[in-house]
């Protein structure tokens, strides 16, 4: 299972920075959110899966799953969730203010 | 010791607030406390029974790195040229500039300069000296592009730099070959591994990278171009930078490390071949000059020349002549400059053309002048100090230690030869300046502002220099038990004891001095008549040349390469992050054989497993293909949500949990914000455009799955996850182990990441205020 998680995570990485590497800033916020899932998909193999319980201490039961990566994962989806937020009304005023979301017309010149 | 090094700087912090009273007090007066204090510190060094300090304070221990400072005869000596022509260059300068000057910025930048200086002559670690070493440089930038205003001031100021701190980058270089080679830091502990370092393998590199430190600071041959731009500053900056402190720490560093290198023969043919040679070139080219500082700045290149050559030599008399050099120089050329800048002051012109017969209207600026340049010229009169060092001159040229290369054989041979063509330019060079400044006929139409006699507080500190050639002139030995014999024997390792007189009887040295003297008033009397020689040699060749060809050149490279990828295009850096990373990445996994395949310990495959991974693959690939925006938000939700399941399935309630929030409330924020936003256009980008993105993407994900599956497949340690498991109830308190390390034992993390948080909160809340604002409008 642990590989075919790892190839999901790969689909989810690929297809992200394919997205990211579009011109228009819907699809690189889209591609960031592929990519976040990836991540934690990736932590989440680098450890075991479906060994023993879930981490709530209980009498009686030894094995628990990893606890590790979760923490990990946890902290990160948040921030990720606050990155997404951000870049989403970012790109929301960068369309308003200049009347495009196509990044290369963004481009910005030397005289600035 | 420590505070001397850092009162100048420390009273700059103040300058800024002294500067706002400069109309009613010069600023001047104030900087003139710091190196005043510092000379009077260190005065009761002299004396005949001197031995030497050592001083220190721990800085960066882990790395040897400690502010150690030692005075020995050599530090002393230089300690105290920095303060006391600190001191008359300050004093000089509170009549030279105007207080309608930016004066707070001039002393904070010599301030600076004075600390880096104290600093370069005290360390004794090489990395402190490097630290100090650069900061001159960079003071001394500061100084020379002071009038920014003026173009040839910034050109001058950059020239400098930049050949100045790839001098002192080599030289780093060669500290980091040192320190590796002794394993020590200390210049001190260096020496007494002296025949370590000789026979090392890197001993060449050693020598030539630390000459050419030497060498740059020290306008030596042919890095001599930027001292003649550097004139472009303030004439009290030309006096005591480019003249009497900075341009010799080229030669503290060479006779510095003297007890190290002298045991060896390149060392001679560099140090005195190079130097010889900026000696005869430097007083060839000063003749051809026009402006009064330009001449005394070839002077001084060609002056600093005959002391290297002489630290070249390594005989114990050469020794004792080029530091007794270097104190005569300091006297001499400092207050030439001085002069030169009285002349500039009061006539508003530095160009030799059109000065001439001031010494009527100038008599003691003439009068002064006239000492300084004979005794520049070396003009065998008693009461000049110059006469002395250049006559040790010609005596330790004749006396050199006998050499087995050739090539320091035929230099041995040829240096009295070039010894003595040098001075007799250095007499011509001498003669003109003076004359044409002082004698002849006047030309006051010429010049811009009718001249007359500098005010008394401007001619102090010349005076006062002169008085000290004069002094050292007629009492020699009075500097040479108490002063410069420590110093000599700092450098050559062992006491030096020699007595300084006039009169050696007809000897070849003497000879040698009266040929200088015949042909020099020769050539300087009709100099009108052979000074078309320049024009075939060097004719229009100059280093500046290469130097100006270097520059351009790397600037148009720099650029050609910098525009060739930063085309300010955002994917394109995106795609170019993304490509290094992979070449990284792969080229370690296939350098360290890191890939790893193990099936032992994998779990089982379940059906639902595989249908969440089959949608979740299928909904992420048609987020590429998707048209309808509304559409692509949903089917980003499927990932989420898909997500979500498979952490209920891996035993992951807190996370299942936050991803299922998370994700509805991102889907709503996207839903929110897509109303606004443009509708997902048609790929737009050409063929080969999206060939390479998909290579990118497809390496990428490949790349991932490879380092998930190898990271699975190794296990090199035991998990530290028992640790949370084990301690989790007794240390946190809770049943959830998650939560324990996310609220407490990872607390301060979790912290951050709430910062973080409310910190895009803001940027949004900012965000949308501004919206708010100008559609109020």
């Amino acid at each position: 299972m642990e590989i075919i998680m790892s190839i999901l995570a790969g689909v989810l990485f690929t297809t992200g920075v394919y997205n990211l590497l579009q011109k228009q800033m819907l699809r690189i916020i889209i591609g960031t959110a592929l990519i976040s899932h990836g991540a934690h998909l990736f932590i989440l193999t680098m450890g075991e899966l479906k060994r023993g319980a879930p981490p709530i201490l209980e009498d009686g039961i030894e094995n628990y799953a990893d606890p590790l990566p979760q923490a990990l994962i946890l902290t990160s989806i948040v921030i990720s969730f606050g990155v997404t937020s951000l870049l989403l009304v970012l790109a929301y005023r960068a369309s308003k203010e200049n009347g495009t979301d196509n990044m290369d017309k963004l481009r910005g010149s030397e005289n600035d | 010791m420590l505070f001397a090094v850092f009162l100048p700087v420390l009273l700059a912090i103040f300058i800024p607030f002294f500067s706002k009273w400069k109309e009613k007090i010069h600023t001047g007066y104030f900087v003139l406390l710091a190196p005043l204090a510092v000379f009077i510190y260190f005065i009761p060094n002299l004396g005949n029974n001197f031995t030497p300090i050592s001083q220190s304070y721990s800085w960066i221990p882990s790395l040897n790195i400690g502010l150690d400072f030692y005075l020995d005869g050599l530090s002393l000596l230089f300690v105290l040229l920095i303060s006391g022509i600190g001191s008359l260059v300050t004093l000089y300068s509170i009549f030279y500039l105007h207080t309608s000057e930016r004066l707070d910025q001039f002393y904070v930048y010599l301030l600076l300069f004075m600390t880096a200086m104290f600093g370069v002559v005290l360390s004794d670690n090489v990395f402190v000296l490097y630290g100090f070493w650069e900061l001159t440089s960079i003071s001394s930038f500061l100084l020379i592009g002071y009038w920014n205003y003026k173009e040839r001031s910034r050109y001058g100021a950059l020239k400098s730099m930049l050949i100045t701190v790839f001098g002192g980058l080599s030289m780093f270089g060669g500290f980091i070959l040192l320190s590796i080679i002794t394993e020590t830091t200390s210049i001190q502990a260096m020496i007494a591994q002296a025949d370590v370092i000789l026979s090392s393998d890197y001993f060449g590199l050693i020598l030539a990278l630390i000459l050419l430190g030497a060498f740059t600071k020290s306008a030596q041959f042919p890095f001599h171009i930027w001292l003649p731009d550097a004139m472009e500053a303030p004439t009290p900056v030309s006096a005591y930078l480019h003249s009497a402190t900075m341009v010799k720490a080229g030669i503290f560093l060479v006779a510095r490390f003297t007890p190290i290198f002298s045991g060896n023969e390149w060392f001679f043919v560099f140090v005195s071949g190079i130097g010889i040679l900026t000696l005869v070139w430097g007083s060839y080219m000063a003749v051809r000059q026009t402006d009064l500082k330009g001449i005394l700045a070839f002077s001084t290149i060609s002056q600093l020349g005959m002391i290297m050559a002489m630290l070249g030599f390594g005989t114990k008399a050469a020794i004792f002549a080029a530091v007794f050099h270097i104190l005569n120089h300091a006297t001499f050329k400092g207050s030439l400059f001085m002069i030169a800048g009285i002349v500039d002051h009061e006539t508003g012109t530095r160009d030799i053309r059109r000065l001439g017969g001031l010494v009527t209207l100038m008599p003691i600026s003439a009068t002064l002048a006239f000492f300084g340049t004979f005794s520049m010229a070396s003009v065998p009169f008693p009461f000049l100090n110059g006469f002395y060092s250049k006559e040790m001159f010609f005596t330790t040229s004749l006396e050199l230690h006998d050499h087995s290369m050739w090539i320091s054989q035929v230099l041995s041979q040829a240096i009295p030869y070039l010894a003595v063509f040098g001075s007799i330019f250095t007499f011509v060079y001498s003669m003109y300046l003076v004359f044409g400044t002082f004698m002849g006929e006047k030309k006051l139409d010429q010049l811009p502002v009718k001249p007359h006699e500098a005010p008394i507080g401007m001619l102090i500190s010349p005076i006062i220099l002169i008085v000290g050639v004069v002094v050292i002139g007629l009492f020699p030995n009075l500097v040479n038990g108490s002063f410069i014999a420590h110093t000599a024997e700092a450098i050559y390792g062992s006491p030096v004891e020699k007595d300084i007189y006039y009169w050696h009887g007809f000897e070849t040295p003497f000879i040698m001095s009266l040929i200088v003297v015949g042909v020099g008033i020769f050539l300087a009397f009709f100099r009108k008549n052979w000074s078309s020689i320049y024009s075939f040699f060097p004719g229009k060749l100059s280093f500046n040349k290469v130097y100006d060809f270097l520059l351009d050149q790397s600037e148009k490279t720099s650029a050609k390469i910098t525009n060739s990828y930063m085309n300010g295009s955002i994917r394109r850096y995106m795609a170019l992050i993304l490509i290094a990373i992979l070449v990284c990445t792969f080229t370690v996994l296939a350098i360290t054989d890191g890939f790893a395949w193990d099936t032992s310990n994998l779990a089982k495959i379940t059906v639902h497993e595989v249908l969440i991974a089959i949608v979740m693959a299928v909904a992420a690939v048609s987020t590429i293909f998707i048209r309808n925006k509304v559409g692509a938000i949903l089917i980003l939700g499927v990932v989420g949500y898909g997500l979500a399941l498979l952490f209920v399935v891996y035993r992951a309630p807190d996370l299942a949990l936050t991803q299922l929030v998370v994700e509805t409330i991102t889907v709503a924020l996207f839903l929110l914000c897509f109303y606004h936003l443009p509708n997902l256009r048609e790929r737009t980008e050409s063929g080969s455009q999206k060939a390479v993105n998909l290579v990118i993407s497809i390496a990428f994900g490949a790349l991932m799955t490879v380092v998930a599956i190898s990271a699975h497949s190794t296990k090199l340690f035991d998990k530290i996850s028992d640790y949370f498991l084990k301690t989790s109830y007794k240390l946190g308190g809770g049943d959830n182990v998650v939560n324990v390390i996310l609220v407490d034992m990872r607390g301060i993390d979790t912290l951050f990441e709430i910062v973080v948080l409310g910190i895009a909160a803001l940027a949004i809340y900012g965000l949308i205020k501004l919206r708010n604002k100008k559609e109020a409008e």
